[in-house]
This record gives structure tokens, sequence and C-alpha cells, in this order.
């Protein structure tokens, strides 16, 4: 818990800042199995994220993606290789980290408005200067007029949309996306795109984004890593260099550039889902 | 709401208001046609709302005779039997006497003090060891909740001491501490306890791990952790067992006093019971039944207070 904390690493109020580059470097990760058995579940994962990049990582299931996602956030420990963050080496949790997973993990019991409010809350923020800005981040998001609201009252794309402001609030140095979207219809998936990507691009956070869809990670990133079957490692990496800023995600896919990438990617991944499909039809049988 | 609400206000509709032609006209039919049949006939929205309504108070209406019907059935049944001497009433009583019995408790009182004085006795003992019981399987439940080395360490004794029939402390007890409230107020708490620590406990297990991670990047200290996340997800799960754990502090404080006692309901019992007087064990059960009630109530408000975030079930709105 907070006692593996580096020593000195005293949380300032305003844990924001500028965005920090993620440079991970051979990292390995086991886990012991209730068994005893071990089991690795990534090996040797090198990767780089620059500061302010939008990063995807693109997978078959069960690859590793969230666990290299934890690694990154210092949530847990390494059993080989290092991740540094903004140039220094994680050990404990990381601080300026936001995380929006693909369950809304929002508090069913919380309002909207403190739902948004818990991150400011829990660097320190007194209560009425972190109201204020709740109200604001809601107002960005397009939920001005829903703060009593809770989680339960709101559709599907209102809870991601207050699960945005939640994580950015802080102004996070990077921002660890677990297939954010991944449980929504795909209208309401594109429209978040979009508005994500406008966020994003006012804030320029370092951003990890896990994904399974393919479409979705070069329409958004600016790199995409494709990482292997279980153990999953990295197996590929793609500068995607559509222009920014991207404007409407469902325009870009009709783009000639954006089907020649995505082409190419697909190409690769196949690969890999048709050997993960495997794997699970072998085990099942 | 088409067919069936077409069902309930049928009655109302009679065949001098034709349906209208927005309708029809919009699927192709003309107003005569006879598939017009099988489909409803437009209402106004207060039409719809005071059928509703009627089928609502007429569900009510009925509900309430079964469940009038069903107290005659039983008690009148057990005065008749009773009465025509085909079950012995020196044994098994007889409402009317349980009746007579009940306005002499309240009347002339006990052999020890106003039967007001003997239920107040019981009532703190019951409340206490609720109280007592309540907050320490709360506190344990989330600690080993939360901590598994601790859980594994402690859950085998658990097991052991949960399988030990508990009612049987109340000798030790009454051994311990003498015939006061201690003695009392700790059954109950004992019984309490368990019934609130599985509760919290498998409360806090199966808190979202997502939203524990969320919290602790944010950088939230293990007590934030616990305030923020796993206190009020347990909630729901503790809060549950209160309604079972508040008939276990009766039955605690009940059975501690019918083992030794100087006041209380308990005794009353135990006393009634050494002089073959079923009419006033049934008379206790009644008083003490009603206080169950109202504390029954006042939970059921409490969990309504601290669980207004909960969606409401579907179940809560009734098709019609």
């Amino acid at each position: 818990m907070s006692d593996t904390r580096s020593p000195g690493a005293g949380r300032a109020p305003d844990v924001g800042g500028p965005a920090a580059g993620i440079e991970i470097v051979g990292l390995t990760k086991r886990f012991l199995t209730p068994k005893g058995d071990t089991f690795t579940a990534i090996r040797d994962v090198t990767l780089t994220v620059e500061p302010g990049q939008f990063c995807a990582i693109v997978g078959p299931t069960g690859c590793g993606k969230s666990t290299t996602l934890a690694q990154v956030s210092g949530l847990e420990k390494p059993s080989a290789g290092s991740v540094s963050v903004g140039g220094r080496i994680v050990d404990g949790i990381t601080q300026g980290v936001s995380y929006m997973f693909q369950a809304d993990s929002l508090f069913p019991w919380k309002t909207v408005l403190n739902n948004v409010m818990v991150g400011p809350v829990l660097t320190g923020m007194p209560k009425k200067e972190a109201t204020v800005l709740a109200l604001d981040w809601l107002r960005r998001v397009g939920l001005a007029g829903f703060e009593d609201r809770y989680p339960h009252q709101l559709s599907g794309g209102m809870r991601k949309r207050v699960a945005m402001a939640a994580a950015l609030i802080n102004r996070p140095r990077i921002l660890l996306m677990d297939e954010p979207f991944g449980a929504l219809d795909v209208q309401t998936k594109a429209i978040m795109q979009t508005e994500l990507l406008q966020l994003w691009e006012e804030l320029r956070p370092s951003v990890l984004f896990i994904t399974h869809d393919l479409d979705e990670a070069v329409a958004l990133a600016d790199r995409v890593v494709i990482m292997t079957s279980s153990p999953g490692t990295v197996k590929n990496v793609f500068d995607i260099d559509l222009p920014r800023p991207r404007g409407d995600v469902q325009q870009i896919r009709h783009e000639g550039r954006f089907l020649e990438l995505q082409g190419q990617i697909w190409e690769s991944l196949r690969e890999e889902v048709d050997r993960a499909y495997a794997q699970t039809a072998a085990v099942a049988a | 709401m088409t067919a069936a609400t077409h069902r309930i206000s049928d009655a109302g509709i009679s065949s001098s208001t034709p349906p209208r032609t927005d309708i029809t006209g919009s699927l192709g039919y003309a107003a005569d046609d006879p598939r017009n049949f099988f489909r409803p006939a437009e209402q106004s929205e207060a039409e719809l709302q005071a059928a509703g309504r009627r089928a609502r108070r007429r569900h009510t209406i009925w509900v309430w005779v079964g469940r009038i019907g069903l107290a005659v059935v039983v008690l009148g049944g057990w005065q008749l039997f009773t009465a025509m001497g085909w079950v012995d009433k020196f044994f098994f009583g007889q409402p009317s006497a349980v009746w007579d019995s009940l306005v002499h408790l309240f009347t002339v009182g006990t052999a020890f003090g106003s039967i007001w004085e003997n239920l107040w006795v019981t009532v703190q003992e019951a409340l206490l060891g609720f109280a007592v019981g309540t907050l320490a399987g709360m506190i344990a439940g989330i600690l080993l909740g939360s901590n598994r080395y601790l859980a594994e360490v402690c859950g085998p004794y658990i097991k052991i001491i949960n399988a030990i029939p508990r009612i049987v402390l109340g000798s030790i007890f009454i051994v311990a501490f003498g015939l006061g409230m201690p003695a009392k107020v700790l059954l109950a708490a004992v019984l309490v306890f368990f019934a609130v620590f599985f509760n919290a406990f498998q409360g806090v297990r199966e808190v979202d791990p997502n939203l524990i991670s969320n919290v602790r990047v944010l950088g939230a200290s293990p007590l934030q952790v616990a305030r923020h996340v796993t206190i009020p997800s347990a909630m729901t799960w503790i809060i549950a067992s209160l309604h079972t754990a508040f008939g276990f502090a009766i039955i605690g404080a009940l059975v501690a006093e019918v083992l030794g006692a100087q006041r209380g309901i308990g005794l009353i019992i135990s006393q009634a019971q050494g002089s073959f007087d079923p009419n006033t064990v049934f008379a206790c059960m009644v008083i003490i039944a009603v206080f169950t009630l109202v504390a029954e109530y006042l939970i059921s408000l409490l969990e309504k207070r601290v669980l207004r975030w909960r969606p409401p079930t579907r179940s809560e709105a009734s098709s019609i």
C-alpha cells in the first residue's frame, strides 16, 4: 500500500504537471497461481512513450495489456525490468496518473459531482475549491445540471463522460486507459472518442490506451504497439502519421491513409489473434 | 403498455367512441377495418392514469382481504379447536385467554413489577447487545475482509466459534457475570456479531477492485480507501444483515433471561412455563413481536436513507 511509496514522494495538492514520458525496459511480470505454479503474463516488454504522446496497445485477449498498465501506475511491482516515468524509476504509486477502466468505475453511492471531486479531495484540495473545479469539469464534458444525479440515473455515454472528467480533473501527467470504451455501443463510442481527443488536445498528457479495436487505435493514437499472445511481449510498433487535430473520428475512417495503415497493422495483429484463439480453443478442448 | 392497458380500461370505452383515425390512418387501415380490433384504442393520458390507479387500489384491497382472512382462519381455528375440546387449552392456550392474559399483564402487572419495567429491561439488553455486536461485527468484518493475511490466520478459528451452539454461552455468561444485565447484553452481542461479521466480510470482498485501484492511483491512503470505497460498498451487505441481526439480539436477551434473571420478559416467560400458563407465554410473544416490528421498521428507514443511491429494483414497478 502507501508504505511502498518511495521516500520523499510527498504529495503536493497539485499533482499535475507537464506530460511525462514513459520508458519501459525489459519488463517481465510473473504471477503465482493458486496452485503454486508461476504464470508469466508479460515477458521482456520494451516500449517508449514520448511526453504528450498518445500510444495505443493492441493485442489478443489475455496478452498482458492490463498488466503492463498496472506496472506503469505502480499498483504492481515488476518481476524483472523497469518502468520509468519522467526519468524516474517507478517504485510505489506513480504520481500524477489517472486510470480509466472499461467498467465505469464510478462510485455508485456518490453523486456525479462527488465522483468528479474525488481526485482533488484525495490530493488535499479544500472542498470548496474542489467543488468549483468539479463543476467546471462537468461543464466541459457537457454534463452541467447533472451534478446531483447518481451514476445509475445516467446513460452509458454520460457515465463515461463523468469518468473522463474524474480522470482528467487532476491534470494527470499520464492517462492510463484500459479499454475505456469497450462496453459502449458503436455510435456512443465514436462520440466519446472524438470528445476524448478534444480534451487530450487541450491538456496533452501522455496516454497509454489499451484496446481490442484496431480502428480505434489507429484513429486515436500517434503510436500503435502490437503485443503477442500470452506471454505478451512487444511484436511491432507503428507510428501513425495522420495529421492532428484529427477532428471527427467517424470521418477519419474513410481516409485513404487510415485504411492503408489499418491494413498494415492488421496483417501483424492477425497472426497473434489466430494464435491466441488456437490457445484458448486447445485449453477448452 | 398496449395490450394490457387496453384490457384494464375496455370497460370505459364504449362503441360510441371509435378509434381515432390518426393512428389507424398511419398504419394504412381504414377506420372501420376489422383488423383494428387487434390494436388498442388510443386513450388519453388521464384515462390511463385513472385506470392504473383503479387497478392498483383493487389489488391493495384484495391483498388486505387475503391477509385478514388468513388471520381469521388461523386464530379462529385455534379458538374453535380449543373451545370444542379437540385440543386441550390447558396445554396449548387459547386466543381469547391470551388476550385476557395480555390485559392482565398491562393492568395488574407481574410478580416482578409492572410489565413496562420488565419490557424496558429486555429492550435495553437487546438494543445494547445489538449495538455492541453490530459495531464489533462491522469492524472485524471490514478488517479481515481487507487484510488477506489476517483473514487466513483467523479464518479457522472463526469457523470453529461459529460452529459452537452459541446459546450455551449464555449459561457461562450467567455464571461469570451474574444475574444482571451484562450477561444478557453479551449473549445478544455474540449472536449479532456473527450475523453482521460474515456479511461485512463478504461485502468487503465484493468491492470492485477497479474502484480501489482508481483511488490508490489518485494517492489515497489505506484509511482513505476504506472511507471512500470499502465501507460504503460493504454497507449494502451490512445493512441487509441488520434485519436478521436484530432478531438475534432479541433471542439472545430472552434466552439469557430464561436461563437466569431478576427482571425481564424472559423471566416472565420462564415463570409462566413453571406454572403451566401457556397463555402468558403467548402474551409475552405478542409483546416482543410488536417491539420487533417497530425496530424492523426503523431499520428499514435507515436502509432507505443510507442506500438511497441504489437504483430501484425492477420488482418495485409492477407491470399492468
